[in-house]
């Protein structure tokens, strides 16, 4: 990728949600921290240099305060028992158990020791955030490390309890073991009374995946129970004793004022606290029925702008510019080679337009948050999949510093990219700080779909150059509005020219699962298609012709090969199509067959194979589970899911207008996971979802010569 | 404007003091404090509230409270029998069918209602009575696998 690398750590340009820069509030006296989880050994990963082991003798020459950079940080206690604490969040991608069996491997402890502390702002150390597909190449990693550093320090404890020599013993099962002197010693019994701290990065070499025991295995949802017998308490399940139920009064459009207001009705329901301060408007009372009387109690006009409707949006972001696409000669944003030449010198030359709906996330738990404040000091459990930059908004929105505020999130009811942002908990917060008393706010389906936030429209412009051999000697790509993510091509083209083009959005977007990936995949992948049936070449053998990348390679061919790709048709109507890409870290291709009723004009997903690879696979079961899901997920956004808005108003914001993927839309879906050991672990929640759109848009063409550059394609059928 | 004064929820008889009007899902949720029904739509779209009655499916955010009064209704935490959990539990563990989760109540009391009438069913028959609930994380394939190996356990223990 050289030139086109982006930076790991980069925040991607369309993550529009996310305005405020993270704030780094750390201190931490260590002395504080063994009050808190008691004796053990603690040890702590920083993201900067290497610091000396710390050793704590209790002689005062240690530095009582821990480093700033602190990103995760594992304790062992006196009964043997491992807490983890780290920034990351569970929303159903199953990281709290594939993060288990990292600390697991490395520490050689059972699964069942050990207790993960995530996302709770006072007690772990700071997260940007669990997005972008980095806990597993960043979080995992760090985990490890710190589980084996940990199991050193353990070693070197049971070598000078014995007075023998460290390399010579071994850890395994939570024991030291001493085979020469036929002795072990448990992790309890070595931590007992210690007050030890160690500070990473230390240089100890990790366990290489070929010889993982406990990664790389199937492992259950570590908590499963808890969620098949209703035990789990997501965040709109969490109860504090007098809390009030909260609502919040939403304006008549997107950009409405409020032009008048009387509360008088709502404020006689027994129970009910009314509060009105400066734009917002609530309501709390003792159930969420009697909040949802005192709400619709109150009497408010709005004015409302005049705004477009979906009808004439792609017309509208191509012609209403924004800042901020970008530095030029940034892989979304360069020239290399020269475009016009290679036009010039062209066999074929073609050019198309690719657009892409709103599509709302769809948690299917919408957001909640349950605020409680004690003095000037507030704790918020709420779904977000940035627990530290919710607390941020918190200070911010009370004039509070962040020290006074914690954030804490229950594992949650999904989120894709959807949860980003904190205005259920400032709502919770404001409303509990009139009723001086605890309040939940429970988003309904229609707030969800109306003022979260939705997945970005796009226009892509596609322009080509190519050799009547079906080499690409030139590429042009404009993504109006919906971002950068994905579009500097994998191709391997001497001429290119590539750039983002941020629009006014006329309606709030952001980040959600693969973010502008999957629009620019959708395009690229299309227009590779079609460039295909140009020189009469089998799309297989095109991209192959185009593409150097052998990780791409692969997935492309191991799809193509599960699939049977190049079988003859069997049935009228059947179509095949292909699709794939690299987003993430991930690298990805999909296969689709579809059926077409010509008559009906109904389009029916059959079969689905989609082959990915991620390095070193973690948890296998977790990762199939991921890859189908993701499957299911881009199948709705390629088929069916469109936002239609008019008036400043959202036209299908429920589920009954507004329709997602059910059981009877799920085609075969079969996953090939290469499994590369000697590559590092990287994310696989959202690369995995690239390759399904054009998949079934060229096995549309595929079965009945009609092509479609639209998402979604088929909303209603293809006649129409 | 009528009251419920009593509701038998798991087998347990709860004094309530409630409008027969109330939605059924928020008068187990904030009164009984049993949230393992959750609220997803609110229009019985999604499954995500599914509750028994009398051991048959319904969606208890579009259901009165009055109207089952005199029911016996079950919700996900009066399933399991002690420590032991009902077979379509079970499955799901088993089967890993679930991601974030939120849907799973639902899942499992549709699935135990489909169980409770018949439990021959093909896959295509489980989707097709599964259709009513959504699981936004595509976990569709594990739980018609996790439907298929309760219906299996079921018919094992009582043949």
């Amino acid at each position: 990728m050289n030139k086109n690398a982006i930076s790991e750590n980069s925040l991607d340009l369309e993550r529009y949600e996310l305005t405020a820069p993270p704030r780094y509030h750390f201190d931490v006296d260590r002395r504080e921290f063994f009050r808190f989880l008691g004796a053990g050994v603690l040890i702590v990963s920083v993201l900067k240099d290497a610091h000396a082991i710390q050793e704590s003798g209790g002689n005062g020459a240690q530095s009582a305060s821990l480093p700033k950079e602190i990103s995760a940080w594992l304790h062992i206690g006196e009964d043997g028992g491992v807490t983890v604490y780290t920034g990351k969040v569970e929303v159903g991608q199953n990281i709290r158990t594939s993060l288990t069996q990292a600390v697991a491997e490395e520490l050689h402890v059972p699964v069942s020791a050990i207790t993960m502390v995530m996302g709770d702002t006072k007690l772990t150390p700071y997260d940007r955030g669990t997005f972008g597909s980095r806990t597993t190449p960043e979080m995992n990693l760090q985990l490890r490390k710190v589980a084996s550093a940990a199991r050193d320090t353990l070693i070197v404890l049971a070598a000078s309890q014995w007075q023998v020599d460290r390399k010579r013993l071994t850890a395994a099962d939570g024991k030291v073991t001493d085979s020469e002197g036929k002795r072990s010693v448990e992790y309890a019994a070595l931590v007992k009374g210690k007050q030890l701290t160690e500070t990473l990065p230390a240089d100890d070499p990790l366990i290489p995946a070929t010889q993982w025991t406990v990664a790389g295995q199937p492992l259950p949802k570590i908590n499963g129970r808890d969620f098949v017998t209703g035990k789990h308490r997501y965040p709109s399940d969490q109860k504090l004793p007098d809390m009030l139920y909260g609502k919040v009064l939403r304006p008549a459009s997107f950009g409405a004022t409020l032009s008048s207001l009387d509360t008088k009705e709502a404020e006689k329901i027994p129970g009910v606290v009314v509060v009105h301060d400066g734009n917002f408007v609530g309501v709390a009372a003792p159930t969420t029925e009697i909040a949802a009387r005192a709400l619709t109690a109150i009497r408010a006009e709005w004015k409302s702008p005049p705004q477009i409707s979906n009808k004439e949006l792609f017309e509208y972001l191509k012609k209403n510019p924004a800042e901020g696409g970008g530095p030029i000669d940034s892989p979304f944003r360069h020239e290399t080679g020269s475009m016009d030449k290679a036009l010039a010198s062209a066999d074929y030359h073609l050019e198309q337009t690719y657009t892409t709906n709103y599509i709302a996330h769809c948690p299917l738990e919408p957001r909640a948050a349950l605020a409680q404040w004690s003095g000037d000091d507030l704790t918020v459990w709420t779904g977000t999949q940035r627990p530290f930059g919710v607390r941020t908004e918190l200070a911010q929105a009370f004039r509070l510093p962040e020290e006074r505020v914690r954030v804490l999130m229950p594992d949650t009811g999904s989120g894709y990219g959807g949860k980003h942002t904190g205005e259920t908990a400032i709502e919770a917060a404001r409303l509990a700080r009139a009723a001086k008393r605890p309040v939940k706010v429970m988003w309904t389906r229609e707030e969800e779909f109306t003022w979260a936030y939705f997945r970005p429209a796009a226009v892509i412009d596609i322009n080509c150059a190519m050799r009547k051999d079906g080499k690409i000697t030139g590429w042009e790509v404009h993504n109006y509005n919906s971002g950068a993510a994905g579009i500097p091509t994998f191709y391997d083209i001497e001429n290119q020219r590539v750039e983002f083009h941020p629009a006014h959005s006329p309606l709030r977007q952001g980040s959600y699962r693969a973010l502008a990936a999957t629009a620019n995949h959708f395009a690229r992948e299309s227009f590779m298609d079609e460039l295909a049936h140009m020189v009469k070449m089998d799309p297989l053998e095109f991209r192959l012709k185009n593409l150097k990348n052998e990780r791409l390679r692969a997935v492309f061919e191991a799809a193509a090969k599960k699939f049977g790709w190049g079988q003859a048709k069997t049935s009228a109507g059947q179509g095949f199509g292909m699709g794939g890409g690299f987003e993430k870290g991930g690298n990805v291709a999909t296969c689709a067959e579809v059926s077409v009723n010509k008559k009906s004009g109904e389009v029916k997903v059959v079969r689905l194979v989609t082959a990915f690879e991620c390095g070193a696979i973690v948890n296998p079961d977790g990762l199939r589970n991921q890859l189908e899901g993701a499957n299911i997920m881009a199948l709705g956004g390629a088929l069916f899911e469109a936002i239609e808005f008019a008036n400043g108003q959202i036209m299908n914001g429920r589920f009954s207008d507004y329709r997602l993927p059910r059981f009877s839309d799920v085609p075969a879906l079969e996953t090939v996971m290469i499994d590369r050991k000697d590559l590092p672990s990287a994310g696989a929640g959202e690369s995995s979802l690239v390759g399904v759109a054009p998949a079934i848009a060229n096995a549309i063409f595929d079965a009945s010569g009609v092509r479609l550059r639209s998402l979604p394609l088929v909303p209603n059928g293809l006649s129409s | 404007m009528a009251t419920v004064r009593q509701l038998n929820v798991n087998g347990r008889v709860y004094t309530t003091e409630v409008d027969s009007e109330s939605s059924l899902l928020f008068v187990l949720r904030d009164q009984l404090d049993l949230t393992g029904s959750k609220y997803g739509c609110g229009e019985g779209q999604c499954g995500a509230c599914t509750v028994l009655i009398d051991g048959k499916s319904r969606r208890s955010c579009i259901t009165r409270v009055g109207d089952v009064a005199q029911r016996q209704i079950t919700t996900i935490e009066g399933l399991a029998q002690g420590d032991h959990l009902h077979p379509v539990q079970q499955a799901f563990l088993d089967e890993g069918a679930m991601q974030c989760a939120y849907c799973t109540s639902g899942m499992i009391m549709t699935a135990v209602s489909l169980l409770n009438s018949k439990r021959d069913s093909s896959a295509a028959e489980i989707a097709r009575s599964m259709e009513g609930n959504i699981c936004r994380c595509g976990t569709q394939p594990r739980i018609v696998l996790a439907v298929q190996r309760a219906a299996n356990a079921m018919n094992e223990s009582k043949p």
